[in-house]
């Protein structure tokens, strides 16, 4: 009887916090653009190798012979083919430095006078790559990505000249200065991509916001206007309120993650490779083992603005070190270290191998287990502190 | 268990179950108090014989209250305070802001615990039996226990399911009770869009969703325009006699407490200075020498205020309005006194009335001090002074 009241009692106090919420439209609004928000500013802020297209590009051709006109021919056509570079053409390299300077272009290319001469007399021909050293990223991309393209040139050269001068047939001359060919497999079919990696965060993320903001403050705000005193005036466990926030916020971070699934897979392409049911499971697990943190802040917090101020304090850390945004490898060792007492990185690293790789149960066996400990252990603090704050 | 007033021969007496509405009966002699089981649902209640409305029954008090201590830090919000509430009455609680009228009735609210005392609400002790206590209770707080953007009767829908009552008895009661304060109109319609008066109405039927013993109403018009505010005080008497609930009313209008009252316990500083009735509390200052005259000068002037301030007999002075001034002395000489320092300033007195021992003479007479800021009922309880911290703040949207 005493179990079956207080959750009666707390669908009633989720229902009416869900229908406050569904009869304020800036409210509902909200709801959806945070999401989507959230989506396209980690998505497009965070650039990937593959995203780089029409780079501006200068060229300088110096070389007084046919080969560097036949270089930057070569350099054009694959150029065309993969649209990274827009190329124009430069005097000299103070004239790539001035233009550089001035953010006309991102880096440049020099071909210098005695190219020709030098491959001619059996001599290496030597490029420059100008680089951009303000912007280490992008420089860092265009050296590759032209390093790879000058080698790949220089290759075919060589590919050419062992079957024009010595008659070998062109797949052994490939395999005469290629020996080694690599080749990228993913266990999952696609390509990596970035939203693919940040969508599973975004999702245990938004989960764990509605709890622990939306639950302090819920609580804190029913405390100033004097409405939680008809609650407490009422025959009711006290268990029943912070259980019916509790469920009207599930409920508000569910819909809020399955906004960001949904955008995820309609408007930026993401797969999701595992089983849509245990991704669910997996945010319900979310869901426990914030329940504890949330209802702990509400505990200590006497009105809404030092609830605001305590979980802002407590969440930001959260969402930068728990490998939402950027891959926990990155992070030095003690960041690392510290990330593994975040609930949301497990939360994180979950959704990740489910929604992505498609792993199966047992894969996030530990995960699953170390989200439940997180969970029983915060609840076995927060709630004889929930029930000693309220009946003071 | 509500137990039906009605009773068919003298000694079978008729009860309602609270759960399912079914009419059982039980019998018993007189002052016995029994355990009935409802035939259909199978709860179980305690009747006392002969029937009353309450279910509970110790020595007929709804409200027992002793030595009741609340500290807040180290300062005495409530300091020490003793007295019992008869069923069946209004009990009003009279005081200043900051008097401990509210820390008592949360205290009786089972909302905080007292730091020392005993307190028995409906039989029940406040701390050790809260949950039951509460079941008897309802609560107009001085902040409206309302949800906005709910409509009425959502809001005495949840609050209803709250005390588990089923379905079919709670529709019929919220429309009975909406019906009682002429809001059927506005079942539907959010609270939001509702007059403050209109919204102190349904929070205070909100209250009555569970049909308690016991009321307890904490300022409940405070912010009220003069309509609205005597809108409540007859609901506030009318609930007293069509319900028969026992009420417990705070309030820092003198008026008020006397014109709904049947005793009233005047607090001050945590403390009762004294209980009693309005009538009996007026005989408190008939045999002193202290009275208060309503002055009427026609041409009134500062100089004269100041004179008449500074003789010796004069207690207090207020100028309601242009032409008059309420004046509370002490002493034989007083009237005398004040005629000759306002002829020798010019004045012209049109009337002198001697006017009769108020509640606010009482407190005055008592404390020592005027009991709110300003005297004139008219003038404040139209607009009722905003009192302690963040009261009544707008809502906002989350």
């Amino acid at each position: 009887m005493g179990v079956r009241n207080t959750l009666s009692h707390s669908a009633w106090i989720c229902w009416k916090d869900l229908l406050e919420f569904s009869r304020s439209k800036l409210r509902l609004v909200m709801l959806v653009l945070m999401p989507l928000f959230m989506m396209v500013m980690v998505g497009f802020i965070f650039p990937s190798g593959s995203t780089i297209s029409d780079t501006p590009i200068a060229l300088v051709n110096n070389d007084t012979g046919s080969l560097g006109t036949s270089f930057v021919t070569q350099l054009e056509t694959i150029n065309n083919q993969t649209g990274m570079m827009k190329l124009s053409t430069a005097q000299d390299f103070n004239d790539i430095k001035t233009k550089l300077q001035n953010s006309e272009i991102n880096g440049g290319i020099i071909i210098p006078e005695n190219f020709s001469s030098d491959i001619a007399s059996g001599k290496q021909g030597l490029i420059t790559i100008v680089i951009d050293q303000s912007n280490p990223q992008m420089s860092l991309t265009i050296q590759g990505v032209l390093t790879k393209t000058i080698e790949a040139m220089g290759q075919q050269t060589a590919i050419y000249n062992l079957n024009n001068t010595f008659h070998v047939s062109i797949t052994t001359a490939t395999s005469m200065i290629t020996p080694y060919a690599v080749e990228s497999q993913g266990i999952v079919p696609g390509e990596p991509n970035y939203f693919q990696f940040v969508a599973p965060g975004i999702i245990a993320m938004v989960v764990m916001m509605a709890l622990m903001t939306g639950l302090p403050h819920a609580i804190s705000y029913e405390k100033d206007i004097g409405t939680l005193d008809g609650m407490l005036a009422a025959p009711i466990n006290r268990l029943s309120i912070i259980l019916g926030k509790v469920m009207a916020q599930t409920v508000r971070g569910m819909i809020q993650g399955f906004i960001i699934l949904l955008l995820a897979v309609a408007l930026f392409g993401v797969v999701i490779q595992g089983n849509i049911l245990l991704v669910i499971f997996l945010i319900l697990l979310t869901v426990f083992s914030f329940v504890g943190l949330g209802i702990l802040i509400t505990s200590f917090t006497q009105n809404e603005e030092t609830a605001t101020m305590v979980m802002m304090t407590l969440m930001f850390p959260m969402m930068f070190l728990s490998g939402v945004f950027f891959p926990l490898q990155q992070m030095p060792w003690y960041m690392q270290d510290f990330a593994h007492f975040l609930p949301l990185t497990y939360a994180t690293t979950a959704l990740r191998k489910v929604m992505v790789l498609g792993a199966d149960i047992s894969a996030v066996g530990t995960e699953v287990l170390i989200l439940i400990g997180f969970g029983i252990a915060l609840l076995a603090i927060a709630v004889p502190m929930f029930k000693q704050a309220m009946s003071k | 268990m509500q137990q039906d007033r009605t009773r068919d021969t003298k000694e079978i007496y008729q009860f309602k179950c609270p759960r399912c509405g079914a009419i059982g009966q039980y019998s018993g002699k007189p002052g016995e108090q029994l355990t009935v089981t409802c035939a259909s649902c199978n709860i179980q209640g305690r009747v006392s014989i002969p029937g009353t409305t309450a279910s509970f029954s110790t020595n007929g008090d709804a409200i027992e209250i002793s030595h009741l201590k609340k500290l807040f830090g180290t300062f005495p919000a409530v300091d020490d305070v003793s007295f019992t509430v008869k069923k069946g009455e209004i009990f009003g609680l009279l005081g200043p802001n900051g008097a401990g009228k509210s820390t008592i009735i949360r205290m009786l609210c089972t909302l905080t615990r007292p730091t020392a005392g005993v307190a028995t609400v409906a039989g029940y002790d406040v701390v050790r039996q809260a949950g039951k206590a509460r079941r008897h209770i309802g609560l107009v707080s001085e902040k409206m226990i309302m949800y906005d953007e709910l409509t009425a009767r959502e809001n005495l829908k949840l609050f209803g399911n709250l005390y588990n009552i089923p379905k079919d008895v709670l529709d019929e009661r919220i429309r009975e009770l909406l019906g009682f304060v002429r809001m059927e109109k506005w079942t539907n319609q959010r609270v939001k869009t509702f007059s403050t008066g209109m919204k102190q109405r349904i929070n205070v039927i909100r209250a009555l969703v569970n049909q308690p013993e016991i009321l307890f109403l904490d300022e409940p018009t405070l912010g009220l325009d003069p309509q609205s505010t005597a809108e409540i005080r007859e609901l506030t008497k009318r609930i007293n006699t069509e319900h028969g609930t026992t009420i417990i009313l705070t309030t820092h209008i003198m008026f008020e407490a006397e014109a709904l009252c049947k005793r009233i316990a005047i607090i001050d500083h945590g403390k009762i200075v004294a209980l009693d009735t309005p009538a009996n509390l007026k005989k408190l200052v008939a045999g002193t020498e202290a009275s208060t005259f309503h002055i009427e000068i026609s041409n009134l002037e500062p100089k004269m205020i100041t004179s008449v301030q500074s003789l010796g007999s004069v207690k207090s002075l207020v100028q309601e309005d242009p032409t008059h001034l309420l004046v509370r002395t002490t002493g034989n000489d007083a009237f005398d006194d004040i005629v000759d320092s306002l002829r020798k300033n010019g004045a012209k007195i049109r009337m002198v009335k001697n006017l009769e021992p108020s509640l606010e003479d009482v407190f005055l007479h008592l404390t020592g001090r005027e009991a709110r800021e300003t005297i004139s009922e008219n003038a404040t309880n139209s607009m009722g002074p905003r009192h302690g911290p963040g009261r009544r703040r707008p809502r906002r949207i989350r």
